[in-house]
């Protein structure tokens, strides 16, 4: 890998594809929609997370209450 | 829809060196929509990372979407306002099983217009594994000025040697 990240563009009525090094301000903007991208997944993954560990949560206590699996997976379609 | 017709308008495939972002500019005016599709993977670290869109050069908080996505074991949706690019969806990076390559389709309707303009995506990573997202969005840019170019940037390192990237018109007549 180069050590400078690189930008590729194609010019689509040339069709001359020229690769460069990003310019140092590129590079920054890009750090920070990085890292704003990567807080977004990592909320995501958090709330993913929580919802299956309450709907594993929620379905030990209805087991417990008795119902059978196909009870339960019933309540969810 | 009349006799409509799709064109590919350009490709590029990332080689050895990889890039951390391929922008299709001088985007001719002559069709009616635009269809962008990509199979990619991404140097960072993780199994996967997000990858985004933008327009003109417009890294500004002008980009507004929903998103239902899937993990693989749950489902989650969430909304972004005034975020500096439009999110498309996860790609593999470097924790995923090697030579893995996500894919995503990106469909911009009336992209020639005054108007602000509407996105739609879908993508979803590979694995060989049961842990994958797959991601849904429908997304606005406020620009109002025709779109001439566009950029697709890996939101952790490199994109890797192989991903590729095509930029399709569709005329409706």
């Amino acid at each position: 890998m180069a050590d400078t990240p690189q930008a590729i563009e194609v010019n689509c009525e040339t069709g001359v594809v020229t690769t460069r090094d990003l310019t140092a301000d590129e590079i920054a903007a890009q750090a920070v929609a990085a890292q704003a991208a990567a807080d977004q997944k990592a909320a995501a993954d958090a709330e993913a997370a929580k919802v299956a560990a309450d709907k594993a949560a929620a379905q030990a206590k209805l087991a417990a209450l008795g119902l059978t699996a196909d009870e339960i997976a019933a309540l969810s379609k | 829809m009349a006799n409509p017709t799709m064109t590919l308008i350009a490709s590029n495939t990332v080689g050895s060196g990889g890039a951390s972002s391929v922008t299709f500019s001088s985007i001719p005016s002559t069709f009616t929509d635009l269809l962008v599709k990509i199979s990619t993977r991404a140097a960072g670290s993780g199994t996967a990372t997000n990858q985004q869109l933008n327009f003109n050069g417009d890294f500004g908080g002008n980009y507004t979407s929903v998103f239902a996505e899937g993990t693989g074991s749950s489902a989650v949706s969430y909304k972004n306002t005034g975020y500096s690019f439009h999110f498309i969806g996860n790609i593999p990076a470097a924790g995923a099983t090697s030579s893995t390559f996500g894919n995503c389709e990106i469909y911009i309707p009336n992209y020639t217009s005054s108007n602000q303009k509407s996105i739609s995506s879908d993508s979803v990573t590979e694995n060989n594994g049961s842990a994958a997202n797959q991601d849904l969005s429908a997304g606005l840019w406020t620009g109002t000025s025709a779109i001439t170019s566009l950029t697709l940037t890996c939101g952790s390192g490199n994109y890797v040697q192989y991903s590729s990237f095509y930029l399709y018109g569709i005329k409706n007549s």
